[in-house]
């Protein structure tokens, strides 16, 4: 079994072959049976199927992007459950963004964080109030709500403002560690949702529980983004520049920072790495990917309101993080899509099948072990499962691994030109002797 | 090591598995056949109101059964398909999508709390599918303009006043304590009671907060002791009334109690046991023994669930039969063909002078029941349902 | 405005005393836990939340059988308590044999999360059990101490109210306060605290010293969830009505009461417990008052985590506890 795995990561023709093949099979199955959520999931996890071949980067990316940009939603839109599908899909990217901020936070740099749902709040919040008339409770100035265009000047401003909420979580905690920071940013998580839950008095700025209706949706060009297919596309787009972001940070100087701290905070500080800077970065930087979906996400729902930003959805968060692989991105991103499709698709229709089949008599589930009920039971075996047998998730996070000959050779030539400057060790030795 | 491989294995592929029978689920029971008319109920089956969710959703159950011959005469099959939307206004945008994309769904019955139908509204009028509400009383819930979504109960801003004229003019309350429970409902709910209570003169002493899923509410009531009201107003769902009650006795709050609907569950009483006496609540339900068709309908649920009535499940089946009633008009308009969407929900919208086991109903240009009542109800002694008092009309 | 506060002083003071006793047992199974293995425990408000379930489901067995009219209110609770502490302790055994010794040597993060998957696997189950039985997930036991007390303070003084109590609330603290004690002397006096404390300090050594350091954390786990659980039925007499979610919050505020005491220090973590319910109490009922009407009593869960959060910052080490300087 293992030599035929080895045989086929080392042929690229064999692997291009068979993608080929399997990405064609699940689309025109997609196509044909539209109702098929199992060919939906299937043409997604070809991805992964890609993930695992031995191409060159640049060509896995190309091969990704015809996937996902043409292929996905054309497939997809022969028929009536296309929204359906797209509302998954969009709801999964927003979900992989925050996953990679999170992983950010918790997986390179080593800070538990419980309370990461409120930097998406907070976005949601920015622009859900000043996109509605809610801003005109509070603002002395300007006419509200704004229109469809300045959502994509939002986006930008929900990414700041995230920021700065996630500098000032960070100040105080910064001399917090291990146990204690999770639930002191748990403690943040919820003292935020509750702050917002009622700021209706004395002035009203989020209007407390009855939540911010009727959000303007995004426009480009005149064109009203009212559709999850459209919506869509603004996630894609974003998580694009997320992914492409994380990975930037991930091989710098900062990255590296992070794991230094993120293995032994004192040794990092000994070593010279800024403490402070680096674990504020942490913060703001993961914080900063889950204010721009949370000002898409108001854009979609269209609704605003506390009751999205619960304990549950931080630690569904962290369980994507922690079953994708703490620190890697391929691994929180499947981890982010595998969650999510579980939670939205799978349990729901495995509850209506079995509602189907009880309906018709065949055998009875009593209500109280529905499926869709049990997700936090799924939720707690996952993480117990993953943490007792798989505590490095599903794809691990890889350390970049030197070639030490490579590393010799090159340093070696190096050395060739420069020769005279090499320092004096004998004279050294001399002075050591004494 | 090889252990810990295999069982990473078995892990993926039972979600692999978890994955292909969900979709045999959805491939599997959907036939092509174009005589099949879906309903969908969205309610909260699981968490804090499931009480009450799954009663609609029972009563509605009930009604389709018992229409289904006069459907199928019609050369039409119905089904149910019920949903639930957990209380969570995602969960439903979720199933919201997912009802648009099934083609055979003709109407949603739904939703239970106001925060969730209004996202998922949205969603319904993209897809033409008409909601009808059994319970939602949140103002905002038809004034968006929506052709799609009707309700047939009463609104907050004519729940809120109702209570407050009953607690000025028959209670003789001057000083009024309000409490509520920071969500839409209950926020909203008191606002509107708040307000109306002023307007009739009586002095409101306090408007203080509690947090749904506490249990502890001797903070809250100290102040309410120490202000001396002659009525104290919840604005709540019946898991944190029935303690507030209780404990408010315990402290020696005798005056009397007002609630709105959300307190009109058997589950109040079980909390509060005997306490509940001098309990009053406003709802949006009327009372099902007063009428023999009420009283039918409560034998008859019973026979078939094994559970007694809430008092919403006959509002699921009214909802319910006002649903069916469109639906027949539409098939009847489109010469017993099946109707498009559209159709459907303009027929719908179109309901008037139905008359249902509880109510009548006849929709408004807003999609609000012209007929809808508010009623009061008193709890004499720990039993449910309450005693009828009184009922208010538009 | 001052003078509405004082007159209130009393029952404020009372009510938070028995709000505070709760969160003072809870939080001392959580700073043992923490003592010995420097392991927040994440499950130990569930582990709370199973004993006031199983206690309830006891009683209401109990009760359908005949025996609890038959037999005095205070020896049927005691019977309770005992039953239902050790299952819950066995219960508490359990976890830490399936789920947290295999962690033992895992870095400080897998423990955690695994603590977070127990706490949220208990909450489904017990839910479902109770919803199978009752359709419901609320669950309402039966009425044992009825009675009222009456405190005349305004005896003392004409500015204060007067407080009333009810009877189990003194049972609730009665019970605590033995609790405490008996961990206590088990604590300082025993061979076995001896062994814990030894453990606590440091746990190599210890199992040089011949202190089979397994059994000493099975113990551990043992008492501190066995208080837990006898807490759990003290919760469920004292209020009547209890959820598969109670165990969270109340967990989450013990923790703070027990690091706001000192965390791995008993008696920090008792006075953090009472004091923390007085604050709760106090803020609850005057906030209002005291912030004219801006904040109300809604923030009161923001008043303690506030609190447990400038604790951490400006003196992380608790009320009672010493400052422990990390080594390299």
């Amino acid at each position: 079994m293992k030599s035929l795995w080895k045989k086929y990561k080392q042929n690229k023709l064999v692997q291009g072959i068979l993608l080929l093949i399997y990405i064609s099979i699940t689309s025109l199955s997609l196509f044909m049976a539209q109702k098929s959520v199992t060919a939906f999931l299937l043409l997604l996890s070809s991805l992964l199927l890609l993930y695992f071949t031995n191409f060159k980067n640049l060509t896995k990316w190309l091969i990704a992007g015809i996937v996902l940009v043409f292929l996905l939603p054309f497939t997809a839109s022969n028929g009536d459950a296309y929204q359906s599908y797209m509302e998954v899909a969009t709801l999964v990217g927003i979900y992989i963004s925050m996953a990679l901020g999170l992983n950010i936070v918790v997986g390179m740099a080593g800070l538990l964080d419980l309370g990461f749902i409120a930097f998406f709040a907070v976005g949601a919040y920015t622009y859900g109030i000043f996109a509605t008339v809610q801003a005109s409770n509070f603002m002395p100035f300007g006419t509200f709500p704004l229109s469809g265009e300045s959502f994509w000047l939002f986006i930008l401003i929900g990414c700041f403002v995230a920021a700065l909420f996630g500098i000032l979580l960070g100040i105080p905690v910064l001399r917090v560690k291990g146990d204690y920071l999770a639930i002191v940013t748990l403690g943040f998580g919820e003292i935020i949702r509750i702050i917002f839950n009622n700021l209706d008095r004395p002035v009203n700025i989020t209007n407390g529980a009855m939540g911010i209706p009727s959000v303007t949706p995004p426009r480009l060009f005149g064109i009203d983004f009212l559709y999850p297919s459209q919506f869509y596309y603004i996630v894609l787009v974003i998580l694009l520049f997320t992914i492409f972001t994380v990975r930037r940070f991930e091989h710098s100087k900062i990255g590296r920072s992070w794991k230094a701290v993120r293995e032994n905070e004192i040794a990092a500080q000994a070593m010279g790495v800024p403490l402070v800077r680096t674990k504020l970065m942490a913060f703001a930087i993961g914080a900063s990917f889950s204010g721009m979906m949370g000002v898409v996400f108001a854009a979609k729902q269209a609704f605003v309101d506390p009751t999205s930003f619960t304990l549950l959805e931080s630690i569904t968060i962290l369980v994507m993080v922690i079953l994708g692989g703490m620190g890697s991105v391929p691994g929180v991103i499947l981890g982010a899509a595998v969650m999510t499709i579980l939670n939205l698709q799978v349990l729901t229709e495995v509850t209506s099948w079995l509602n189907q089949l009880n309906s018709t008599g065949a055998f009875s589930i009593p209500d109280a072990l529905s499926p869709s009920k049990m997700q936090r039971l799924i939720f707690g075996l996952l993480l117990i499962l993953f943490a007792l047998y798989r505590p490095k998730g599903l794809l691990p996070a890889k350390n970049h691994v030197y070639n030490e000959k490579e590393l010799q050779e090159g340093s070696a030539k190096e050395n060739k030109g420069k020769q005279e400057v090499m320092p004096d060790h004998s004279q050294i030795e001399k002075a050591q002797e004494v | 090591m090889k252990f810990k491989k295999s069982l990473a294995l078995l892990l993926t592929g039972s979600l692999a598995a978890g994955m292909i029978l969900a979709g045999c689920g959805s491939s599997g029971g959907d036939t092509k056949a174009s005589n099949v008319i879906k309903i969908a109920t969205q309610t909260p089956l699981s968490g804090g109101s499931a009480t009450i969710g799954e009663a609609i959703k029972l009563g509605a159950q009930l009604k389709l059964e018992e229409e289904k011959e006069k459907f199928k005469d019609l050369g039409f099959t119905l089904q149910l398909v019920p949903y639930d939307d957990q209380g969570d206004p995602k969960k439903g945008v979720a199933n919201a999508q997912l009802i648009g994309a099934d083609k055979s769904i003709m109407a949603v019955v739904g939703h239970f709390n106001s925060g969730v139908a209004i996202p998922s509204s949205e969603v319904y009028e993209k897809y033409a599918i008409p909601m009808v509400s059994p319970a939602n009383s949140a103002v905002e819930v038809t004034t968006r303009g929506l052709k799609t979504v009707n309700r047939i109960v009463a609104r907050d801003d004519f729940q809120g006043p109702a209570g407050a004229e009953f607690a000025v003019n028959t209670l003789k309350a001057k000083k009024i304590f309000i409490v509520q429970d920071k969500t839409a409902y209950g926020t909203g709910l008191a606002e509107a009671f708040k307000k109306a209570a002023e307007e009739k003169g009586a002095e409101i002493l306090g408007f203080e907060g509690i947090t749904v899923g506490e249990k502890d509410f001797n903070g809250v009531l100290n102040q309410v002791v120490s202000k001396k009201p002659d009525l104290v107003f919840f604005g709540g769902i019946y898991a944190e009334g029935g303690l507030l009650i209780k404990q408010a006795r315990e402290k020696g709050v005798n005056v009397p109690f007002l609630g709105g609907d959300g307190m009109d569950a058997s589950t109040l009483v079980e909390i509060a046991g005997d306490t509940i006496k001098n309990t009053y609540i406003t709802s949006l339900a009327g009372d099902s023994t007063k009428i023999e068709e009420g009283k039918k309908f409560i034998e008859t649920y019973k026979a078939k669930y094994k559970k007694d009535t809430e008092s919403y499940s006959v509002y699921g089946y009214d909802t319910m039969g006002v649903v069916l009633r469109g639906i027949e008009d539409a098939i009847k308009a489109n010469n017993n063909k099946k109707p498009t969407r559209e159709q459907v929900r303009d027929a719908v919208r179109g309901v008037k002078d139905y008359q249902g086991v509880l109510t009548k109903v006849s929709f408004d240009d807003n999609g609000d029941n012209d007929y809808a009542k508010v009623f009061i109800y008193s709890f004499k002694e720990a039993k449910y349902p309450a005693e009828y008092v009184d009922e208010v009309s538009k | 405005m001052l003078n509405e506060i004082l007159q209130t002083i009393p029952q404020v003071v009372i009510d938070g005393l028995t709000l505070g006793a709760v969160y003072a047992v809870i939080a001392l199974g959580y700073t043992m836990v923490y003592g010995i293995l420097e392991l927040i425990n994440f499950a130990h408000g569930e582990i709370f939340m199973s004993g006031a379930f199983i206690g309830t489901a006891i009683l209401i067995v109990l009760t359908g059988m005949g025996w609890v009219s038959a037999v005095p209110a205070i020896v049927m609770l005691i019977t309770v308590l005992l039953l239902t502490a050790i299952l819950t302790g066995l219960l508490g055994m359990g976890i830490e044999r399936v789920a947290y010794r295999p962690l033992r040597n895992a870095p400080r993060l897998i423990p955690l999360i695994t603590a977070i998957g127990i706490s949220f696997l208990l909450q489904d189950i017990v839910r479902f059990i109770a919803e199978l039985q009752k359709g419901n997930y609320i669950v309402t036991g039966p009425n044992l101490f009825k009675d009222q007390l009456s405190i005349k303070a305004s005896s003392i003084s004409s500015i204060f109210n007067d407080a009333s109590i009810k009877t189990s609330f003194v049972i609730v603290l009665v019970t605590a306060v033995i609790m405490m004690i008996g961990l206590d002397l088990f604590i300082n006096r025993t061979k076995w605290g001896m062994a814990m404390r030894a453990v606590a300090q440091d746990r190599e050594t210890a199992s040089l010293m011949t202190v089979n350091v397994n059994k000493v954390i099975s113990i551990t786990f043992f008492i501190g969830s066995a208080l837990g659980g006898a807490t759990g039925v003290l919760f469920a007499v004292q209020y009547g009505t209890i959820d598969p979610y109670i165990g969270f919050i109340l967990g989450l505020k013990a923790f703070t009461a027990a690091v706001l005491g000192g965390i791995g220090n008993i008696r920090g973590a008792m006075l953090g417990g009472l004091l923390l319910g007085l604050l709760e109490m106090f803020a609850s009922a005057n906030l209002t008052l005291l912030s004219g009407g801006v904040f109300g009593a809604e923030y009161k869960d923001v008043f303690a985590f506030a609190i447990l959060i400038i604790v951490l910052l400006f003196k992380p080490e608790g009320l009672l506890g010493k400052p422990v300087t990390e080594k390299v």
